[in-house]
């Protein structure tokens, strides 16, 4: 059993996570200097990987650091780099599309949250639950789960090649 | 146990190798078509030989297949429960849930696999002299061989995604072999039709089998052991008593949207005709005997949903029996209008696939079945005979009305198994025809559907005068265009097989390839008989349009009934652990019955009560008695049909009376119903001008249509009748009110379609907008209905 | 802990990126906004792995990763090709769609 003071000390945890999440996924969107997005977009992640953890994932923590943090975020950058010349704030990022997309986004949220609070009310987590380990989550992609696998690293190859012909100058 | 081991009587069926490994025959033409694919071309007969081997190969099991079947029957005590050879292996898994393939092999699969396999080989032979030379002559062979082993695949499968596989399989190889002469447009738009029209049927099939798996998985683990996706553990299911009404009743509806578009019933019909563009083999084989069968499969093989889901003799009335009553008639009456004679036959099979959905529907499973196996040979006689004109006769055209008439004199061959054929649709006693669809009939109005026997008869009065229009134009009266010997230009004629085929031998002719077919000179001289590649198919499949009916003749009395014996499932109470496999040598099953069920004349009440002490795999069908008194009705409709047609085709084709022709020009009435026929009621409009249309233009282009078509239709009709009534009527209400309303409905509806227009703007933006919108507002409504 | 915190810290994630996919005209900020979606998508999987005690959740959100990486290099690949032809990665200039 863990006792309740961690219990205590993981809320406060999840709170300031998920405020800095938010507040970061807000930048992502509002921010005028493309940069700065990418590097918001860097706390989002991280803050969840740290969700991750909390919720006993810590193989999906890690490869989430490694493959979003470490691999995804430079290729934003690179991104970045390549199309834009100058790194700086910038005016036109933005389209006229908030009047739609603020309504559009606002009542899929409530929707959601009505959902959410109508199915799981103030149901809580086993808090005696196991880590999972990573033999666990090994035998599932390559038992039951292999053939989403198998299509998977189909879809890899396929992006690979396709990010090549399509990048490449002739 | 003792008191129940004494009334039980043991039931000992043989098996044999050509049953237990039945699961090969679609293997051997799929293995045919990768060869076809990777060494074709350097084969000498350019790939045909694999095609026709694996065709054969797969005749010979299915027929070996066959003979053990019987003999398995025939071992058998009457009304004993003939259990299915069934074998599985797991193909792949996910979730923990285990998908299988295997075979499933009962009579129904024994006759599709005969029928399939016989008709596919003798078509592949024909091909070879039919497509002679052309241009893509290995890869047709590859797509008819992958073809074939879609729908054996799909005869023998055990469960419903491997059916779905074959479905899908053939849903892909008839697009292929429709558009084989892509470089016409009209061929590729028949192909993308086609395809597109299936694929809307097809989305009723996967629905189908998920609400039925998710439905059915629990008690077919618990009872049998087998997955939701097992067609014997669904027939099990159905009729168990266990099925809420409403899953059966959506799985089993969403289902038939899939054989209706597959089997081409009205309303997704208008696929077929348009798939006339392919190569005549083409639709001799996917369009007589296999792909439009396929839904009528569906329907027989897991009956068990479609009879409780329907509620099958439970009612007056169905959607099965509905839809293939309104596809007898309107197929029908379209055929009358049409001047090509490959869309006669293509519309007479439609029109015949509605027969046997309409037998399925009343629960005339054997005679629809039946159907199934006599229409396949006489209706691919049909199509190789109009092939066997247009490659020898007609200069490859398939106009009735401009390129043929007279050709019994110069083909008698063809002739004499055109006119086989035709009597055998016709129903014409004793030809195979007569044995299956006056069954249908029979049964029908034996099942307490009154009105639909009448359709039934309605539809075979009908079906013998377009034959014999067709007949008359075809091979009687004077010679006319090319059979006369004359030579048009080939993009006048109606046949699309025409030019590219001619390119080809245009060709072949400059290397003076094959002299000895005869083809090289075909414009110098007039209409002769094809040569005996062509012929002998045709001869083979007269033979059997002649006699297959009487495998089944219910009018000799009940010894002849061998199809009833050897292919209908009894419909048996069978306890869940009475069958033993481990006893015997493999394959030897041992079912155990009370004594009083495997005696002849015993009544079960499957489908009728909930079984009790085991489970049903088929509902008691059935059986109408037959009299020549309900016969000689039928017999006399089809004979009226023939004369009429034939004295009015005399009259309006040869003799040009003055009364008969141009008679819809002067009638208006009688011109609106044939322009109504010609257009083909309008659906295809209705599709492509409205419903694909709006996709693209939502409002405005739809209501341009109903404006031109429908308001101004009214507009000017109401127009017409006022003036001769009353002059104010038209001045008042006519120019003011409806005009008024009109012009500023139209309006209206411009405008509303210039709103919605910029909804298609091209801006990524936008259309992910609109698409979390909509899922937003679904949201929404699943929380409202749910809170 | 309760289960709703994590589900309704998704569900804001979600529409944030909802919304972004929405009003950015850049794409690059646009594909950033859906790795955002698909984060949200992720949180939610390993809420219920943990929620159910079973992992196949942490299959699956594995799996997302890979096809989010798998998306993000296509993606920018079309961005570079893209700003090659344009010379802008404006998506507004973009309406070959356009029905």
């Amino acid at each position: 059993m863990i006792a309740s003071d961690v219990l205590v000390a993981q809320n406060v945890g999840f709170a300031i996570i998920a405020a800095l999440m938010i507040f970061g996924a807000l930048r992502v969107v509002t921010t005028n200097n493309v940069v700065h997005a990418a590097l918001w977009l860097v706390v989002v992640l991280a803050g969840a990987a740290a969700q991750y953890i909390l919720l006993a994932a810590e193989f999906v923590a890690v490869t989430q650091v490694m493959v979003y943090i470490g691999a995804v975020m430079v290729l934003f950058l690179f991104g970045t780099m390549l199309t834009r010349a100058r790194i700086g704030a910038e005016k036109d990022l933005n389209n006229k599309n908030w009047y739609i997309g603020l309504p559009v986004a606002g009542l899929l949220l409530v929707t959601i949250l009505i959902a959410l609070k109508d199915g799981f009310g103030d149901e809580k987590m086993p808090a005696d639950a196991d880590l999972f380990t990573v033999a666990q989550v090994s035998d599932l992609i390559f038992g039951p789960y292999l053939l989403p696998f198998w299509a998977l690293s189909f879809l890899l190859l396929a992006a690979v090649i396709g990010a090549i012909v399509l990048a490449r100058r002739d | 146990m003792s008191v129940v081991a004494a009334e039980t009587a043991e039931v000992v069926l043989s098996s044999g190798w050509f049953l237990e490994n039945a699961f090969i025959i679609p293997i051997i033409p799929a293995v045919a078509f990768a060869l076809i694919i990777f060494f074709g071309k350097r084969m000498p007969m350019k790939g045909s030989e694999f095609g026709i081997a694996s065709m054969v190969g797969a005749l010979v099991m299915s027929v070996g297949a066959g003979y053990q079947w019987i003999q398995r029957v025939n071992g058998a005590p009457e009304e004993a429960y003939i259990e299915p050879i069934i074998r599985t292996w797991t193909w792949w898994q996910n979730g923990g849930i285990p998908l299988g393939i295997g075979q499933h092999i009962d009579g129904l699969s024994i006759v599709i696999l005969i029928v399939v396999a016989f008709i596919s080989t003798l078509v592949q032979i024909y091909s070879t002299e039919y497509l002679h030379g052309d241009r893509r002559y290995t890869h047709f062979f590859a797509s008819l061989t992958l073809f074939s082993a879609g729908m054996l695949n799909m005869v023998v499968a055990e469960n419903m995604i491997q059916l779905i596989l074959g479905w899908e399989l053939m849903g892909l190889c008839s697009f292929m072999l429709i558009g084989h002469w892509w470089e016409d447009g009209a061929n590729s738009r028949a192909a993308l039709k086609a395809f597109f029209t299936t694929r809307t049927g097809d989305i009723g099939l996967l629905v189908g089998t998920s609400v039925l798996y998710f439905a059915a998985n629990d008690w077919t683990q618990k009872t049998l052991g087998v997955s939701g996706f097992s067609i014997r553990g669904l027939s099990a299911w159905a009729l168990s008593g266990e099925p809420s009404s409403t899953a059966i009743t959506v799985g089993a509806v969403a289902l038939f949207i899939a054989a209706i578009g597959k089997s081409g019933q009205f309303p997704l019909h208008t696929w077929l005709p348009d798939a006339m563009a392919g190569p005549t083999p083409v639709s001799s084989l996917l369009h007589s005997s296999t792909m439009v069968v396929a839904g009528v499969f569906l329907v027989a093989r897991i009956f068990p949903v479609f009879y409780e889901g329907m509620n099958i003799y439970g009612s007056n009335v169905n959607f099965i029996i509905v839809i293939g009553a309104i596809t007898i008639v309107i197929a029908a009456a379209l055929a009358f209008v049409q001047t090509d004679i490959k869309k006669v036959l293509a519309y007479s099979t439609v029109s015949q696939l509605g027969y046997m959905m309409m037998g399925l529907g009343a629960g005339a499973w054997l005679p629809a079945v039946f159907h199934i196996f006599t229409h396949a040979f006489f209706k691919a006689c049909l199509f190789l005979a109009a092939g066997s004109i247009s490659h020898s006769a007609s200069h490859h055209s398939f106009d009735m009305k401009k390129d043929m008439g007279g050709l019994r004199k110069f083909m008698p061959i063809t002739f004499g198994t055109w006119i086989v054929s035709t009597l055998a649709l016709a129903g014409v006693f004793p030809f195979s025809g007569f044995f299956s669809k006056d069954e249908i009939i029979d049964n029908v109005g034996y099942a307490g559907y009154t009105i639909f026997m009448w359709v039934g008869l309605l539809g075979a009065f009908m079906t013998a005068a377009y034959m014999t229009r067709a007949t008359y134009l075809t091979f009687f009266g004077a010679p006319r265009g090319a059979a006369a010997g004359e030579h048009h230009d080939e993009h006048d004629a109606h046949g699309h097989d025409a030019h590219d085929d001619h390119d080809a031998h245009a060709t072949h002719d400059a290397h003076a390839a094959h002299d000895a077919h005869g083809h090289d000179a075909h414009a110098s001289h007039g209409p002769r008989e094809s040569g005996p590649l062509i012929t002998i198919p045709l001869i083979i499949l007269a033979t059997l349009a002649m006699g297959s009916g009487l495998l089944n003749a219910v009018p000799f009395g009940s010894e002849w009934e061998n199809f009833k014996k050897w292919i209908e499932p009894r419909g048996q109470v069978v306890s869940v652990t009475g069958i033993d496999h481990s006893a015997g040598s493999h394959g030897e099953s041992r079912v155990i019955q009370p004594e009083a069920r495997v005696t002849a004349g015993y009544e079960s009440d499957c489908g009728k009560k909930t079984p009790t002490d085991g489970v049903c795999y088929a509902p008691q069908l059935k059986h109408a008695k037959f009299k020549w008194s309900k016969a000689a009705l039928s017999l006399a409709i089809v004979a009226a049909g023939i004369i009429i047609s034939w004295f009015v085709s005399v009259q309006l084709y040869t003799r040009r009376n003055k009364v008969l022709v141009g008679l819809t020009q002067r009638n208006k009435l009688l011109g609106a119903g044939y322009a109504f026929l010609v257009n083909k009621y309008y659906l295809d409009v209705l599709y492509e001008k409205i419903i694909v249309r709006s996709i693209a233009y939502p409002i405005s282009r739809g209501a341009y249509w109903i404006n031109q078509n429908i308001l101004d239709g009214i507009v000017n009709g109401a127009g017409t009748g006022s003036k001769t009534i009353a002059g104010w009527v038209y001045r008042n209400i006519d120019q003011r009110v409806v005009d008024g309303a009109v012009n500023k409905s139209g309006d209206a509806a411009q405008g509303a379609g210039s709103i919605v227009r910029p909804v298609q703007s091209g801006k990524v933006n936008q259309y992910g907008a609109l698409l979390f919108g909509a899922a937003a507002i679904g949201a929404l409504v699943l929380v409202i209905i749910n809170t | 802990m309760f289960v709703n915190q994590f589900l309704m810290l998704a569900a804001i994630l979600f529409c944030i990126g909802v919304y972004g996919v929405i009003v950015r005209k850049n794409a690059v900020l646009v594909l950033m906004s859906i790795e955002l979606i698909l984060n949200s998508v992720n949180i939610n999987l390993i809420a219920f792995s943990l929620r159910n005690g079973s992992a196949d959740g942490h299959t699956f959100a594995l799996y997302v990763i890979a096809v989010a990486a798998a998306e993000v290099g296509v993606g920018l690949a079309m961005v570079l090709l893209m700003y090659r032809n344009r010379r802008s990665v404006g998506l507004d200039e973009l309406s070959g769609m356009k029905g």
